[in-house]
């Protein structure tokens, strides 16, 4: 019976998500300009789903206040109370509103992960692209020690890293960040490397062109594309490596709402076939699935672009 | 009657290939496009058919389309391929793949990525006889040797036991031919298969295809962008042009009496010859002169050797060598990219950094450079006016509206009408378009001297034919100095007033142009010259035979004493 | 090749080993006042300095620690007040089995299809496959495990808690382990999956698989004989790459299930500020991490005539 419940809701979940992505791509054709239009008509379901999806999380972040129906901490009564009108989705084990803190969630796990992709995109561009310029002793040195930090998986890096520095949302921002920076290295360096051997980077290397010219004006623009999809894979991977943190216990504290920890806090309610704590943990999946959707879609445009 | 059929079955007979009113179209930015509108071709048995044509005429496409095989993303829309009888569209999967390799083979432009680099030649080589059931292993394996030595390979008897990494490229070109003898086809495909090659190795492998072809009376399609070559192999011309027919005729009545406009251009190629300038006083100071450089780019080895030579003021030197004979590494040196182990660079009397990032910025504006890619060579983010107006804001201070005029009079230097062209991006334009605004960015910083690196060896024929007139134009406008590296004699002839001839990283001979045309050459002078294909479809035979009975005397002479 | 790689891995490795030491080096304060906490006195951090050897220079402890983890010495936790490599050595097994018994479930399946994926590009069969898989990546271990138990442990036909031990027969691990196994199977196939498919495609678009199509050679041969001997590097790699993924996603796993393996130490480990025993569990994944990659550049290298002849 819960099988058969399950595969219904299922199919009914997918064929609304068809529906609604279909819908959102129309709506969107409309209110941008014909070229964008153009691009955007090329893009499969799977693609407009996801950006149906990002929108309504980013706007559940902007307006987390406004939608939620109690405060972020407030404690309202007893712990575990069921799924009610007053109680949309029950409440967690001290007695705060679960669907409250699902939306500030957004907030505060989406935020903080994108705070730290921003940040590890910053360093680790920067610097792949400056080591990929230079070549010689520079390249080298940063990239056999980038080479050794990255020989350490980097879940358990951070765990490390955090046992060392203590679990403030300030070094768990500068942890991972520093981390992923190295993996955002790896990339840079790459893709600049196929740039920095072309003849035009040459000719304004002999026209005398300055190392911060060459870089912003040459060379990134020219790795924009390859790097945005980048950034979108690395945001999955930062915001997956933060719940899972948070998960153990070892990442946002309380009483910050957080997807993560929120799971952690409820999961003794699965064992009676209460599928609260699955509702964060699914929250985290969609996100990322949706931004894999659009990512997987720009790649394939981009290797389309080449044959 | 009678005789009337007869004549008839027997042409039949001897008709190997038809191909009716082809069209072939593309997927490009999801929308369909032609790339073949419509072209008919046959082949008679023993024939050799020439497909010419310019990149993008189709040649490719329509080569494959008589094996019946399209790339992805290519689909032939409408016509017929008949095969010995066959229609090779309406075949099953299963009956077209028995054909292929076995009664019809394929010769790809590059060796090097046609081979399977897992694999030992021989094995690549008795693969197909194999699969399509022609002859056994050791049978095959027998004739490979046969082939090879046939085609000249070096030590034929062990030379399959290799893998593709372990041959040189001319020598892997000719065991890619031997791998398409391998069953005996009626029909080889030879898709451009001495492009890649240096003259000197072409011919090697001219030959082996051509022998081969003769010995076993295969019907070929030899496609190629070079008339010269296609002069040698072919029975009967073809010409392609952006995807139709323009005419078709044997190849002596071709090469004598051309029809059509388009054709006739193609003949008329390298008319521009530049008349030689006399050589400079001994007592004029050269604008760069290149003092004893010995360079490399490890410490073991050494890419140039003790290279001398000097550029006066509104010459033109070509340097001209075959691939690894050092004359990109000559103009790394002479730009500061490579500093020398020994030697310098003199520019207007005084001696230059070799390094140059220690260059002041009006010594680096004095130098400038062409590319030969000019996809590669232009940002592709940068508008026409920016990547023009970078050096002349650089180096000469301008801005506002001083620089936007600037912009403007270089594009009208260059003769791309500004209004038109100025806020395009590079991949608007043509392949000559492009080149002419790499021409523009050098002649905006106002140098002395201009280093044209293979500048027109990625261009059709035509276009590089008005390059070479623009460039010449401005020479004398501007009174520049060229450096010019090519491989191409016929662009030395066309450009030069002095030749530097490069082999293995050192100057082998170097004298004014005429001089160096006539004989007596130096006998590296003398290979390259000669190996030059000519606008005459018995060149290739002649030469083979002039050289043979060299060797013979050679031989001769060796003997006697 | 294969020597300079091997000599490249073993530096790693013991540049791995610095970092490790020295990040703790890099703690404020020191060991002694982390383990004492609030009862820290001048005398006995003193006493604790001395008998942790906390007043030699680094350089000579890091050379004492290195020395006692090659011979399995890991020192003592401070939590537990026991030898780590008491603590180490049951839970290293379970860790093991677990992950030896995801990687012989996804491994094949992994590769398949994959496979299978490469052959039928573009298909229907290609497009789902390729949505399942990206979704399966982007969910976080703990969400498939928990979605895992609710099906298949409350309805009883599974255990919700992987505990077993030293003791437990073969097959009622196999039993008990099966929830945690096939969560990690799910997430790691996918990856597999869609790497093994992008390995081959990316193969089959050079020009001498073309040369093979038009020499007339059989589809199903292209695959096997001209496609895969030049896959196998970059499958390799996917698989190595993969199975280093599985450590990430153990902790996780162990975690839900309340596996007792090695990630559940670790964590543990984090929360105590038990440095020592993160310090030895943090080597002790990152040393099997750089080896599977290590072999994964063997292996590749082996299958390459390029590489292997050129000298």
């Amino acid at each position: 019976m819960l099988y058969l419940q399950t595969f219904l809701g299922f199919c009914i979940t997918i064929i609304a998500s068809i529906i609604a992505a279909w819908l959102f791509r129309v709506l969107l054709v409309r209110l941008v300009g014909h070229s964008t239009a153009k691009f955007i008509r090329t893009a499969p379901l799977t693609a407009s789903f996801g950006m149906l999806v990002i929108c309504m999380y980013i706007l559940c972040a902007i307006f987390a206040p406004l939608i939620a129906p109690y405060g972020e901490a407030e404690i309202l009564g007893g712990g575990f109370e069921p799924w009610s009108s007053t109680h949309l989705l029950g409440t967690d084990n001290l007695g705060r509103d679960v669907f409250t803190r699902l939306i500030y969630g957004a907030r505060n796990t989406v935020g903080i992960a994108f705070l730290i992709t921003a940040l590890a995109f910053f360093v680790g561009t920067l610097l792949g692209l400056y080591a990929a310029l230079k070549g010689g002793i520079i390249d080298q040195i940063t990239s056999r020690l980038v080479d050794v930090l990255m020989a350490i998986p980097s879940l358990i890096f951070s765990l490390l890293m955090l046992t060392i520095f203590g679990t403030s949302v300030l070094s768990l921002v500068i942890v991972i960040a520093a981390i992923d920076s190295t993996r955002v290295f790896r990339i840079a360096r790459a893709v600049a490397l196929t740039i920095v051997h072309l003849d035009y980077i040459e000719a304004a290397k002999l026209r005398g062109e300055r190392t911060r010219y060459l870089i912003t004006r040459e060379i990134l623009p020219n790795a924009l594309a390859p790097l945005a999809a980048e950034f979108g894979l690395r945001f999955c991977f930062v915001f997956l490596m933060i719940s899972a943190l948070s998960f153990l216990g070892l990442g946002l504290q309380p009483p910050t709402a957080d997807w993560g920890s929120m799971v952690r806090d409820n999961a003794d309610l699965i064992s009676f076939g209460d599928i609260t704590p699955l509702i964060p943990a699914g929250a985290i999946a969609l996100l990322t699935i949706a931004v894999n959707f659009v990512v997987d879609w720009f790649l394939h445009k981009a290797s389309g672009l080449k044959d | 009657m009678k005789q009337h059929l007869l004549t008839k079955i027997n042409a039949m007979k001897q008709r190997l290939l038809t191909m009716e009113n082809i069209h072939i179209q593309g997927k490009s930015d999801e929308q369909w496009v032609d790339i073949i509108k419509g072209v008919d071709l046959y082949l008679n048995r023993g024939e050799v058919l020439g497909l010419i044509g310019e990149s993008g005429a189709g040649k490719s496409t329509l080569g494959l389309a008589a094996m019946g095989f399209c790339r992805d993303g290519c689909v032939i829309s409408e016509g017929s391929v008949h095969f010995d009888g066959k229609d090779l569209l309406a075949l099953s999967r299963e009956d077209i793949r028995q054909l292929r390799g076995n009664r019809i083979a394929y010769v790809a432009q590059s060796a090097a990525a046609s081979f399977n680099p897992a694999h030992k030649l021989i094995d690549q080589f008795c693969e197909a006889p194999h699969l399509h059931n022609v002859m056994g292993r050791k049978e095959s394996e027998a004739y490979a040797r046969k082939l090879y030595k046939r085609i000249n390979l070096p030590s034929p008897e062990t030379f399959g036991l290799r893998y593709p990494h372990e041959v040189s490229g001319g020598q892997l070109q000719r065991a890619m031919t031997a791998m398409a003898l391998s069953c005996r086809p009626d029909l080889i495909i030879f898709d451009e298969p001495t492009t890649a090659l240096d003259v000197t190795t072409q011919i090697e492998v001219l030959a082996a295809i051509k022998d081969i072809v003769k010995e076993f009376n295969t019907a070929a399609i030899y496609i190629s962008h070079d008339l010269a070559v296609v002069a040698q192999m072919a029975d009967r011309i073809q010409v392609l042009l952006k995807g139709e027919e323009v005419e078709q005729a044997p190849t002596k009545l071709m090469l004598k009496a051309p029809k059509k406009a388009y054709t006739k251009s193609l003949w008329a190629v390298r008319e521009h010859a530049r008349i030689e300038q006399p050589a400079p006083k001994k007592t004029d100071t050269p604008v760069i002169s290149i003092r004893q450089v010995t360079a490399g780019y490890t410490s073991q080895q050494d890419v140039l050797k003790n290279v001398s030579f000097d550029i006066h003021k509104k010459r033109t030197i070509a340097v001209v060598g075959e691939s690894g004979s050092g004359k990109s590494t000559a103009a790394r040196v002479v730009t500061g990219l490579l500093p020398p182990r020994q030697g310098s660079i003199v520019f207007d009397g005084a001696e230059l950094p070799a390094d140059y990032q220690k260059r002041s910025r009006d010594q680096l504006r004095q130098i400038q450079m062409i590319y030969q890619m000019a996809d590669t060579a232009l940002n592709p983010k940068l508008r026409i006016r920016d990547l023009i107006a970078r050096p002349a804001s650089m180096y000469l201070g301008l801005s506002g509206r001083a620089l936007d005029e600037r912009v403007r009079a270089l594009l009208a230097m260059i003769e791309l009408e500004p209004d038109q062209y100025i806020d395009r991006l590079p991949s608007e334009l043509s392949g000559g378009q492009k080149q002419r605004i790499g021409i523009a960015r050098a002649i905006a910083a106002e140098p002395s001297f201009i280093i044209c690196d293979e500048v027109t060896s990625a261009l059709d024929q035509l276009v590089a034919e008005e390059i070479l007139k623009l460039l010449d134009r401005l020479q004398s406008e501007l009174a520049l100095s060229y450096m010019f590296i090519t491989h191409d004699l016929a662009t030395v002839r066309a450009i030069a007033d002095r030749v530097v001839v490069m082999k293995d990283g050192a100057v082998v001979e170097q004298d004014g142009k005429s001089k160096l045309f006539k004989p007596p050459h130096h006998p590296y002078t003398e290979l390259l010259l000669s190996s030059v294909p000519e606008m005459d479809a018995e060149w290739l035979d002649r030469l083979l035979i002039a050289r043979t009975k060299k060797r013979a005397k050679k031989r001769g002479r060796k003997a006697k004493p | 090749m294969l020597v300079k790689r091997l000599a490249l891995g073993v530096l790693t490795l013991i540049l791995l080993s610095l970092l490790i030491f020295l990040s703790v080096e890099a703690l404020p304060g020191d060991l002694a006042e982390a383990i004492l906490g609030q009862q820290a006195t001048p005398e006995n951090t003193a006493a604790i300095r001395r008998e942790l050897g906390l007043d030699l220079p680094p350089w000579t402890r890091y050379l004492h620690w290195l020395g006692g983890v090659l011979q399995g010495d890991f020192g003592n936790s401070l939590a537990l007040r026991k030898p780590i490599a008491e603590l180490i050595a049951p839970r290293l097994a379970n860790t093991l089995f677990l992950t030896l018994y995801t990687a012989c479930i996804a491994v094949p399946i992994a590769l398949i299809l994959g496979m299978a994926a490469s052959l039928f590009r573009n298909s229907y069969f290609d497009r789902i496959s390729n949505i399942t898989a990206l979704s399966a990546i982007s969910m976080p271990e703990f969400f498939v495990g928990y979605v895992m138990i609710y099906f298949f442990a409350i309805s009883g036909y599974f255990p919700s808690m992987a505990s077993i031990n030293a003791g437990t027969p073969f097959l009622e691990k196999l039993y008990l382990c099966f929830l945690p196994a096939l969560t990690l199977t799910l997430v790691v196939t996918a990856h597999m999956m869609r790497m093994t498919r992008a390995a081959i495609i990316n193969v089959l678009a050079l020009p001498y698989i073309e040369m093979a199509r038009l020499k007339g050679v059989k589809s199903q041969r292209i695959i096997t004989a001209h496609a895969l001997p030049n896959a196998i590097a970059p499958i390799v790699n996917v698989v190595a790459l993969n199975l280093a993924y599985l450590i990430t996603g153990v902790v996780i796993v162990e975690i839900v299930f309340v596996f007792p393996g090695l990630g559940q130490l670790m964590v543990d480990g984090v929360k105590f500020r038990d440095v020592p025993v993160v310090q030895a569990t943090a080597l002790i994944f990152a040393s099997a991490y750089v080896g599977l990659n290590l072999l994964a550049d063997i292996i590749s290298t082996i299958s390459n005539p390029r590489l292997m002849r050129q000298r």
